[in-house]
């Protein structure tokens, strides 16, 4: 493999211990100058640690960081822009109620008067064509225009390298050829971009280099125009890919699960209203809900687990009984059982175990809880056997939800609720920032479970799983649910437009 | 060379029991030292403030009757203080908890049964229950803050007392002194033990301890409380509604605190007067957080609080500190718990610095 022009950065056997792991071990990895670099990995392969390290937030324990030829200890992250080193975030720090130039000017290390700065804002905008209206309030824009703030933030200290932590989580196709093109730009005048994903065609169409990471080690450095999806997940997991085996032939039961005419209002400033949703899954059904985040999937989803309750009964119905006036743990006892996006602090509990976690949904369908008195035996019996059944990295039922990696814990959760057997699931981005092989492992539990009778909603960003997964297919945008397709009939670029080009148009038209 | 915290994987148990240890203790170095400089015989000082009360059989009892309705008080609050629903008004429920029951009282002067008393105990409960209803309902139906309605509340609390002190509940042979009638002997509440001198009270907090450690350990009520607190959101998915988490943890602190409040007038002052008062609702709340709100740690941290201001009134007696001393103590040691709770969560490192690029 060879690098092409000077090496910007070279990182030299960096490792870095945390108390129980070695989250980087002995890592070395060569980013040249202006080279578009992926750094791939599972959750838990010590990708973010490695950036981090590069972005000054931690110090290595061991190795050398050596900044265009100079060893050098960046001591934070003030010190990395000063370099030239520049980050965006998978999550945004940006104040909805200010505008996009007031967030920029928070976000900057040097003082400069509001009237230059939109100059420069201005100018870095119109040299990578990135479309962005300085004025706006944060709170009115898209998630993809949220991006571009933190982007243009970056990009105004003329960064000779560009962190990118999983930049089109949330982005439509259409916002994602508009970063890529952007960052092929930025790429060609001269800046190196770290580009740390797991969605693989990505990484093909856009890297040049890969260094896959895999439990702390470096496993593979490689061209990924050259390897297939396939095999450069393999390196990334370790073992063979699973592909979600799915009955060619599917029959569906009666409708098992209805929404009809849901209207709800906003709540709060930054909230968004549902617009007279109606949809029916048939028992065996998947039924995938796409979307851009923040247009009423969180909302949808809450109305539809029972932590807000609908106005009226009959808005929600599971074998035609009417369920919109009850709480989330009667619609579980008649077999609704849902997990929320957020895992920690929403689906699970962080300082709390994974037994008493059980508690949080299972309680009544598992009979841990009987006479208000917890029985501890059959909490932990429980959490044992999800443990079990979903190959959940842990220790036991004793260790702290918060203990584990993203993905693990979703393998948790949804073990959690299927091993419930509900009549219906009611899934939010089931697969978000969790690895390939967990994530292939719970895309086959919803398979399963859909074989087994149950109807299924998948709520999700993530196009590619959607189109893999469900039977059946909607768009929610603004609070609005498109008509229901079915998967197949229906292309990704319509989905795409009805995704982002409605949103577009809707909102200038406010 | 530089130091460092370094969060730990999950908080360190060995920290949660060590720390106070230390806090104690450190409390004791640095007094000594104070009032040395302050020109009081420091080591004196602190053995009075914290050995006479452990050592001097006589004291035992004085402790053990301060520590009672602390340690009921602060079990009521940990609940609320679990779930973030601060109640910080228990010294008014524990006030218009004696009432009620003073009030029964008022209107049984010739019964002889000792249901009368059982019936006052109940008015107690009953009556600080009903005054922390208000912030309840409050907080459910208008959104006000708990932490300013409860607090204000106890200074109605104050003039309430003072008000049927002075008018409907005077003692009519009290020669118009602002006091009720004294209590009889069916209202007063008897040794529970005969034959020894432990507070009535204080059998009432062993019992309470131990039905609320077992309500927070094994039951679904005790993990509501517990989830409401740690994770809002992670509540209301699992199916616990937040208003009854509200109304429920302070309609059993404000229970707590009326139920203490009815036990010190039946126990100890036998009557109520201007100078019931005696600051036990908000020094519970220190209570509350010195035991970690566990039911375990609140017993001890009762004591201990107990300790401190038995000590105060001897030290003040035999080195001649002044009364504050008490109040510094306590601030004291309180300053350096919760200064040491960072050891819980984090880990102290201490790294030699290489070549920085700043």
């Amino acid at each position: 493999m060879t690098v092409r022009g000077p090496l910007r950065l070279e990182l030299k056997g960096i490792s870095k211990k945390f108390p129980g792991v070695l989250a980087n071990d002995h890592v070395s990895v060569q980013v040249g100058a202006g080279e578009i670099h992926a750094l791939l990995g599972e959750n838990g392969a010590g990708k973010s640690t490695l950036v981090k390290m590069i972005y000054g937030i931690m110090q290595p324990d061991q190795g050398e960081i050596i900044w265009n030829g100079e060893v050098m200890r960046i001591a934070s992250p003030k010190a990395a822009r000063k370099l030239g080193i520049g980050m965006v975030f998978q999550h945004f720090s940006l104040f909805e109620a200010l505008t996009v130039l007031e967030n920029i000017a928070l976000g900057l290390d040097s003082k400069i008067s509001q009237r230059d700065l939109e100059v420069e804002i201005r100018k870095v905008m119109d040299q990578y064509g990135l479309k962005l209206d300085p004025k706006r309030v944060v709170a009115t824009l898209s998630v993809g225009e949220r991006q571009r703030i933190e982007i243009v933030r970056a990009l105004l200290l003329n960064p000779k390298l560009l962190i990118m932590d999983e930049p089109t989580s949330v982005l439509t196709p259409q916002e994602v050829d508009q970063l890529f093109e952007t960052l092929r730009q930025l790429a060609a005048s001269g800046c190196s971009i770290l580009y740390i994903s797991h969605k693989l065609h990505e990484i093909i169409a856009l890297c040049e280099t890969a260094t896959i990471l895999r439990g702390g080690k470096l496993v593979a450095t490689c061209d990924p125009r050259q390897k297939t999806s396939r095999e450069m997940a393999e390196l990334m997991i370790g073992t063979n890919l699973k592909d979600v085996s799915k009955s060619g032939v599917r029959e569906f039961g009666a409708s098992k699960f209805e929404v009809k005419a849901m209207n709800m209002p906003k709540r709060g400033d930054f909230g968004v209203a549902l617009h007279n949703i109606n949809f029916n899954v048939r028992a065996g059904e998947i039924f995938g809900i796409a979307g851009v985040a923040g247009n009423g999937q969180n909302e949808l989803l809450e109305v539809l687990s029972g932590e807000v309750l609908s106005r009226g009964a009959s808005v929600v119905l599971l074998d035609g009984q009417a369920l919109g006036h009850m709480g989330p743990s009667d619609r579980r006892q008649l077999g609704l059982c849902s997990v929320p996006e957020e895992r920690n602090g929403h689906a699970a509990v962080g300082e709390f175990n994974l037994a008493e976690n059980t508690l949080l949904t299972a309680r009544q369908r598992k009979n841990i809880v009987s006479n208000g008195m917890i029985d501890a035996g059959k909490a932990s019996g429980f959490a044992a056997s999800v443990i079990e059944s979903f190959k959940v990295k842990a220790q036991g039922p004793n260790d702290l939800a918060g203990s584990l990696s993203g993905g693990n814990l979703q393998k948790f959760i949804m073990g959690r609720e299927i091993l419930q057997s509900p009549d219906v699931l009611v899934v939010s981005q089931p697969t978000w920032g969790v690895d390939a092989g967990a994530a292939s492992a719970i895309r086959q539990a919803i398979v399963d479970l859909a074989a087994k009778g149950s109807a299924v909603v998948v709520i999700s960003q993530d196009l590619d799983e959607l189109l893999s997964l469900c039977d059946t297919l909607s768009v929610i945008n603004l609070g609005r649910l498109s008509e229901k397709k079915k998967v197949g009939t229906i292309s990704t670029e319509d989905i795409g437009l009805l995704m982002g080009g409605v949103h577009g148009e809707v909102a200038h038209a406010h | 060379m530089r130091i460092k915290f370094e969060k730990r994987p999950e908080p360190s148990k060995l920290m949660q029991i060590a720390t106070p240890i230390a806090a104690v203790v450190l409390t004791m170095i640095i007094g000594a030292i104070m009032f040395d400089v302050l020109g009081f015989d420091g080591q004196r000082t602190i053995k009075e403030f914290f050995f006479t009360p452990i050592l001097a059989s006589y004291k035992w009892q004085d402790v053990a009757a301060k520590a009672a309705p602390l340690i009921i008080i602060a079990l009521g609050l940990s609940l609320g203080n679990t779930a973030k629903v601060w109640n910080i008004g228990a010294e008014g429920q524990y006030i218009v908890g004696a009432l009620s029951g003073a009030w029964i009282a008022y209107l049984t002067p010739n019964v002889t049964g000792h249901w009368v008393l059982v019936l006052m105990l109940i008015a107690g409960v009953v009556g600080g229950a009903a005054y922390a209803a208000i912030p309840a309902i409050l907080r459910t139906r208008f959104k006000v803050n708990e932490v300013l309605s409860s607090l204000m509340l106890v200074y109605v609390a104050l003039q309430l007392l003072s008000y049927l002190i002075t008018g409907p509940l005077k003692d009519p042979n009290g020669q118009n002194f602002p006091k009720t009638a004294p209590f009889t002997d069916a209202q007063l509440l008897p040794r529970l033990i005969s034959g020894t001198s432990i507070p009535p009270g204080l059998i009432f907090a062993i019992v309470l301890t131990i039905v609320f450690w077992f309500v927070m350990k094994k039951s679904l009520y005790g993990f509501n409380v517990r989830v409401s607190g740690a994770a809002p959101h992670a509540a209301r998915y699992g199916g616990f509604n937040a208003n009854q988490t509200i109304w429920s943890t302070l309609m059993i602190s404000g229970g707590m605190a009326g139920l203490a409040g009815i036990l010190e007038a039946t126990s100890q002052l036998g009557q109520l007067n201007l100078g019931f008062p005696s600051g036990y609702g908000f020094t519970a709340i220190i209570v509350s957080f010195l035991g970690r709100l566990n039911p375990i740690g609140i017993f001890i941290a009762g004591f201990v609080l107990a300790i401190t201001s038995v000590g105060g009134q001897v030290a003040q007696t035999a080195v001649g500190v002044p009364s504050a001393a008490g109040g510094i103590f306590q601030a004291l040691m309180l300053f350096l718990i919760l200064a040491g709770d960072v050891l819980v969560r984090y880990k102290l490192r201490i790294q030699s610095i290489a070549k920085a690029a700043r």
